[in-house]
């Protein structure tokens, strides 16, 4: 067995004391086709990791590739062999007369240096052959980051899709009436764990997006009175206004390289343009210059272009334009309103919200406009941000008496709530972790 | 600051226009002012008082859906207003905007934000001076009214006139 260290898992694992230390590689035969229409999950077996902490960390593994629609894991009671050696073949005859496809094996230890070391096998039933192996250690905070590194791998190895499980989302976590809410700014796990609060309530504030690094988020406070847009370091919790303009800003992003926002600027007319402000530099430049409100600017992966709202038209259409705020173009027409477009990070789907006949539609349409698909209705949603494979949209309903945040896939057949605490709305998916 | 102040941040207050703007809901009518909706009980109020503004002026004014334009109920009042405000010239005016929830997010921003320029623009018509005049938007953020219905989203798209820096 040749033993390969997986540079980019290890480079970037290594920061957060999570190192993989050797992967165990064999011909795929086991594939699921996630671009097929109808995508018949994979029955896939996970009997407990062995150790201490190996139920802990495969039921996290095990939860993340259900969430995902695209995998079945199966009842353990229907297990026929017991696995007592996580690195040895199975019994392949075992794994297929409960037509098992694909088993993950492995085991979670403790060093003599506190750190702890997991380790999984993938093994293809009908194969009969060993897919992937790999090992990690890691610290013990990172205990459920390693969980969800493992299900990204699994996923990855068959869907031959990047995974979206080791990331986070920055969302505002909402307690209270609904004419007294009280809304903080929160951040977690995107299974829901690990929930930390990075501002205190006492003002409002909506609409936190992350930073390509993922150290930084932007969003927009009334803390000053003035509601406007801010940068936050998550870790230090350093905070900055963005730019200095008389009026509101609102509706912030970055730019894919990270060296901008765009967002909306008020103008003293009540109507909104959006512009463009470069971190480094501090210039500004206005992208557009209409008596309408332009809002919820988001650009294309490559920078080249931005998609925003616009009610220039009468009500509020979804419109592209160049980066340099050239060639402004409308490009729903569907019979409804729409609004929050985001841009998908593969940059092949805009994702919106739209009002149609009394309902709130979370949907996606090709970047030209057409191909419009409707995701998800209810009667009151809003607001969808992209998992960074561009496969999953998270989002926010409203129902018995709060919002609450909900994932969908991009075949719509896939909803799952998203659990959390308190109320919650505004999700931004941060990109894979490092 | 003075007690006129203090009386129009009072909690208690607040939540008192609230719960009677809930009762509201049964009605078909859409009140268009604090004394519409029963307040002008407290005509007692002290002339010039912050009170006297929201119970017998009427401190907000409504807006047709996805609409920013002055209605002409609307514009009545904010006739009152400019004059009561042009009569008692020592407070400074915040305009809020606010909009109902079957909007998204920022676009409703945006939105309050005409809605509470549209209503500074009119006040200045009447001669109210733009130097005491300041607009802020809540969007959706701050909806008075709590049922999900047509009667609720009503009360909430609204603009209202707030007083501050009274007794300078």
């Amino acid at each position: 067995m040749k033993s390969i260290l997986k540079p980019l898992l290890m480079v970037a694992a290594m920061a957060m004391g999570i190192v993989s230390v050797a992967t165990l590689p064999a011909r795929a035969t086991l594939e699921l086709n996630v671009n097929k229409g109808n995508v018949e999950p994979m029955p896939i077996a996970i009997p407990d990791f062995q150790g201490e902490l190996g139920a802990q960390i495969s039921a996290i593994v095990t939860a993340d590739l259900k969430r995902s629609g695209l995998f079945a894991p199966i009842d353990k009671a229907a297990f026929v062999e017991k696995i007592t050696n996580p690195d040895a073949p199975p019994r392949y005859e075992d794994w297929k007369v409960i037509n098992a496809q694909a088993l993950v094996t492995g085991s979670v230890s403790k060093e003599a240096d506190g750190r702890i070391r997991a380790q999984y096998r993938l093994w293809d039933i009908f194969g009969n052959t060993q897919l992937a192996g790999e090992q990690f250690f890691a610290n013990d905070a990172n205990q459920r980051r390693v969980a969800h590194i493992i299900a990204d791998a699994i996923y990855e190895k068959i869907t031959g899709e990047k995974g979206y499980f080791d990331t986070r989302v920055v969302f505002i976590d909402e307690s209270g009436a609904k004419n007294a809410r009280k809304k903080r700014l929160a951040i977690m796990d995107q299974d829901g764990a690990n929930v930390r609060y990075l501002s205190d309530g006492k003002s409002i504030v909506l609409t936190p997006r992350f930073s390509p690094n993922r150290q930084e988020i932007t969003y927009m406070s009334y803390e000053s009175g003035q509601p406007r847009v801010y940068l936050l370091q998550i870790e230090t919790g350093q905070r900055e206004l963005v730019g200095n303009f008389p009026g509101m800003t609102f509706a912030p992003r970055f730019s894919p390289d990270g060296q901008k926002v765009i967002m909306s600027l008020l103008r003293d007319d009540g109507n909104s343009n959006i512009f463009a402000m470069d971190l480094r530099s501090r210039s500004t430049t206005r992208l557009t210059n209409s008596t309408a409100i332009d809002t919820s600017p988001s650009y294309s992966p490559d920078g080249s272009k931005i998609v925003f709202t616009s009610d220039r038209g009468g009500r509020a259409q979804i419109y592209v334009m160049g980066s340099d705020g050239s060639g402004q173009t409308r490009i729903s027409f569907g019979d409804g309103v729409y609004s929050t477009p985001v841009w998908s990070p593969r940059g092949d789907l805009i994702a919106f919200t739209k009002q149609s006949g009394g309902e709130f539609q979370i949907g996606v349409m090709k970047t030209d406009g057409s191909g419009e698909r409707i995701l998800s209705s209810g009667f009151q949603q809003e607001g969808p941000t992209w998992a960074p494979n561009g496969r999953v949209l998270m989002f926010f309903r409203d129902s018995n008496g709060g919002p609450k945040l909900v994932s969908v896939d991009l075949t719509g057949r896939n909803e799952q709530p998203i659990p959390t605490a308190n109320f919650a709305s505004d999700p931004a998916w941060s990109p894979l972790l490092e | 600051m003075g007690r006129i102040a203090a009386l129009t941040r009072n909690p208690a207050m607040i939540a008192l226009v609230a719960a009677l703007a809930i009762t509201g809901c049964a009605s078909k009518k859409t009140p268009n002012s604090a004394a519409d909706l029963g307040l002008n009980g407290a005509g007692a109020a002290t002339p010039g008082s912050a009170q006297d503004f929201t119970v017998n002026i009427g401190d907000r004014i409504f807006f047709d859906t996805d609409s920013t334009s002055i209605r002409a109920d609307a514009q009545t009042t904010l006739s009152r207003q400019a004059q009561w405000l042009n009569q008692y010239k020592q407070y400074a005016i915040v305009v809020e905007g606010h909009a109902d929830e079957r909007g998204t997010r920022e676009y409703n921003l945006a939105l309050g934000a005409r809605r509470a320029a549209a209503t500074r623009d009119f006040l200045v018509s009447k001669g109210v001076s733009s130097s005491r005049l300041k607009t802020i938007s809540y969007g959706k953020e701050r909806p008075v009214a709590v049922c999900d219905d047509i009667s609720c989203w009503s009360q909430n798209r609204r603009a209202v006139t707030t007083l501050s820096g009274a007794g300078s």
